[in-house]
């Protein structure tokens, strides 16, 4: 207790320090990232997003950031001495940050905090995530496309209910264009790890995968389809230097919109905390343009596909769909509800293999 | 040609004001190397080296301080029985993992009981955990004669997967809605090792390192094991007339290393980590052989060299927020430091000669 009075006094110490210079100081704005930001994918992206606030409001804003936080207790120093420092609004841009940035929030209650694919929140810290699913609709559509084995890979991180989203999403949507599509399903264990991702695509080459869809950041796996045959996707990142091919398209993480409104709030005092899920509607996620290689009427339905999700006529988890087990999950037209998909622990009917655990 | 010879008697007061020389040298490159980058070097040195410790967020840097440099100081203290006796354990940053695996995991099973011998039955099946993960290099060592450098290393991997494997299974948190990583030990009352003076950082990892560094002294210089070791860095031959058994000494000093690693680990997820998680290590290991080096393998001066790397850790965050220099530049910084360290050290010791053309 006397150290978080500590604290506090060195907050409002702190807090004193710049309040009393102009009231038009600009609003500092930290970021906190797991990666370096020349890492070309998740990181950059967020700094990318960055960069844009400072563009959007100039002068006006002032932004932070620290790169390479490992996570845990290095995070929670980290948040702790953006606060004291009179940052008065900070991102924390990876799963591992949630309890650090609870703990720390605790501690600063006029400081907001916004946190990156978590599900804890409080009044003064909000949880952001994008809604990549719907950009696994697109790519599993345009690989059940293009193969002609038959047989679609995907490099997994770690089971976790974002990642089996995405296995699902893919399957089921290259399933409904290609009913003799087979999946094969790699965990490579790592978020980025150029090494592992190059010899999981080795792998599933070799079992006679001819599109590799990847759920790990680096562009590994593009670079060894260029070199091996075969097609792939960006991740994270357009990665269009891998275009025609192997790169058929891509899922691109955009957070600038999401951080330019939230430093807006901040500074108009319209900030809450909120639990925000965005998609392709609202333009957290973008889709990379379709290569020339994917066929034209192929490339117009996933184009109708991407405008569907975007008007929110087309949900990519429309029934009816069953479980791996072939117990029925959806009914004929009925829409999963974002419960089940925040917490999705379970294959859909086709695939092969168990969810490690 | 330049070619070095050993001096015959290296000035004492060289020797002992080197480490600081080195500091210095830092100092002046690394300010170099951020005028480069096109940042004040002055505003950047004085952030790393004095802002943590007299800034105007001292009141939370200098305890961080000791939270920081505790595990440091704890695992390099392990290291330096072995680097002493030319056995060479660089896989501490493994017998961590292990040590927090085994100590979480006994803890883990008693949950969510409140009794008051959890916390000291974890700490000690993490010190187990450490040691017996360090006796697989030490009875391969001795039995078989492989390489402890190459065992010890390549079982940080091992242990790394069986985190992984940790995280995701056994030891995940039921209440974590499929996410990895275990419940989180700073909300369990009873094992949640708090700092125990509020505002000093000092958790029971911070008393145990200092203690550690009394005992590790008294152990090197007044006991006949820390003679042994001495005499067996010196000469193998000697250390055999003077009675050590040198399979003894390679499982006396894994052991030890492993057990200090493993005792560091479970401190620090039941303290400021608070959780196993896919991540939880953080190159602890590995660092704290720069540490043990840095402070010349004696307990006091890893105690300093411990401090003196945590400052430049939470220094250089400051600097990557306040200045904008990005964190390579800080690893950089870091490495300078070893650099100049090993590089003041071979001129104190050897003289540079110019090598002039023999003729026969």
């Amino acid at each position: 207790m006397k150290l978080m009075k500590t604290i506090l006094a060195g907050a409002a110490l702190a807090v004193g320090f710049s309040g009393a210079a102009l009231a038009d100081d600009p609003v500092k704005v930290g970021f906190v990232y797991v990666g370096p930001v020349g890492d070309g994918g998740w990181t950059y992206y967020h700094d990318l997003g960055r960069i844009a606030v400072e563009e959007a409001y100039g002068d006006k804003v002032e932004t932070t950031f620290v790169e390479s936080v490992p996570e845990g207790a290095d995070a929670e120093r980290v948040m702790t001495q953006m606060a004291l420092s009179g940052h008065k609004l900070i991102f924390t841009t990876s799963f591992g940050y949630m309890d650090p940035t609870i703990n720390v929030a605790k501690k600063f209650p006029n400081v907001k905090f916004e946190h990156a694919t978590g599900y804890k929140t409080a009044p003064n810290v909000s949880t952001y995530s994008a809604r990549f699913y719907e950009g696994r609709a697109i790519t599993g559509t345009i690989a059940g496309h293009m193969t002609k084995t038959n047989k679609i890979g995907y490099i997994a991180s770690f089971p976790i209910p974002e990642v089996i989203r995405g296995i699902n999403s893919s399957f089921l949507h290259a399933k409904r264009v290609n009913p003799d599509v087979e999946m094969k399903v790699i965990w490579a264990y790592t978020w980025f790890d150029p090494g592992k991702e190059a010899d999981a695509t080795s792998a599933l080459l070799d079992q006679g995968v001819d599109v590799i869809l990847a759920h790990t950041d680096s562009t590994a796996p593009l670079a060894k389809l260029a070199e091996a045959g075969g097609y792939g996707f960006g991740q994270a990142a357009d990665m269009i230097q891998y275009a025609p091919a192997p790169r058929l398209s891509s899922i691109i993480d955009d957070w600038a919109p999401y951080y330019i409104a939230r430093v807006g709030a901040v500074m108009d005092g319209s900030w809450e905390s909120v639990s925000t899920w965005h998609g392709i509607p609202e333009g957290m996620v973008a889709i990379g343009e379709f290569s020339e290689v994917i066929p034209e009427d192929v490339r117009n339905q996933v184009q109708e596909m991407k405008d569907g999700i975007a008007a929110g006529t087309y949900h990519p988890f429309t029934g009816p769909i069953n479980k791996q087990d072939g117990s029925a999950w959806l009914a004929d037209g009925e829409i999963a509800d974002d419960g089940t998909l925040a917490g999705m622990n379970f294959y859909i009917e086709g695939i092969v293999g168990d969810i490690p655990n | 040609m330049l070619r070095l010879e050993r001096r015959i008697e290296p000035s004492r007061k060289m020797v002992s004001i080197t480490p600081l020389l080195a500091v210095v040298l830092t100092m002046l490159a690394g300010g170099l190397l951020f005028a480069l980058l096109g940042k004040n070097p002055v505003e950047a040195i004085r952030i790393i080296f004095w802002d943590p410790l007299f800034g105007q967020t001292a009141f939370y840097t200098r305890p961080q301080l000791l939270v920081k440099a505790a595990p440091l100081i704890l695992i390099a203290l392990g290291l330096s029985f072995g680097f002493r006796a030319n056995i060479f354990n660089i896989g501490a940053e493994g017998q961590y993992i292990m040590g927090a695996i085994f100590g979480g995991g006994v803890g883990l099973a008693f949950y969510p009981s409140e009794s008051i011998f959890i916390f000291p039955l974890m700490i000690l099946c993490g010190a187990l955990g450490g040691i017996l993960w360090a006796m697989i290099p030490a009875i391969l060592k001795t039995r078989f004669n492989t390489n402890e450098i190459l065992v010890s290393l390549m079982l940080v991997y091992v242990a790394e997967n069986l985190l992984a494997a940790m995280s995701l299974g056994l030891l995940r948190n039921p209440e974590g809605r499929g996410f990895p990583g275990s419940r989180n030990f700073q909300e369990w009352d009873s094992v949640f090792n708090a700092e125990i003076w509020t505002g000093t950082g000092a958790h029971y990892g911070v008393l145990t390192a200092f203690a550690a560094v009394v005992l590790c002294y008294v152990v090197l210089t007044r006991h006949l094991f820390g003679f042994h070791i001495q005499v067996s860095g010196q000469s193998a031959r000697a250390a055999k007339f003077a009675g050590v058994s040198p399979n003894w000494l390679v499982v006396a000093c894994l052991g030890i290393a492993g057990g200090f690693a493993g005792l560091a680990g479970v401190f620090e997820l039941t303290g400021p980590a608070g959780q196993i998680s896919i991540d939880f290590n953080v190159g602890y290991g590995f660092t704290a052989i720069i540490v043990a080096f840095l402070g010349r393998l004696h307990p006091v001066g890893i105690m300093l060299a411990g401090l003196l790397m945590a400052l430049t850790y939470i220094g250089g965050e400051l600097a990557q927020f306040q200045l904008g220099v990005p964190a390579a530049s800080i690893q950089v910084f870091q490495g300078m430091l070893l650099f100049f360290l090993l590089a003041v050290d071979i001129l104190v010791n050897f003289k540079i000669r110019l090598k002039t053309r023999e003729t026969a």
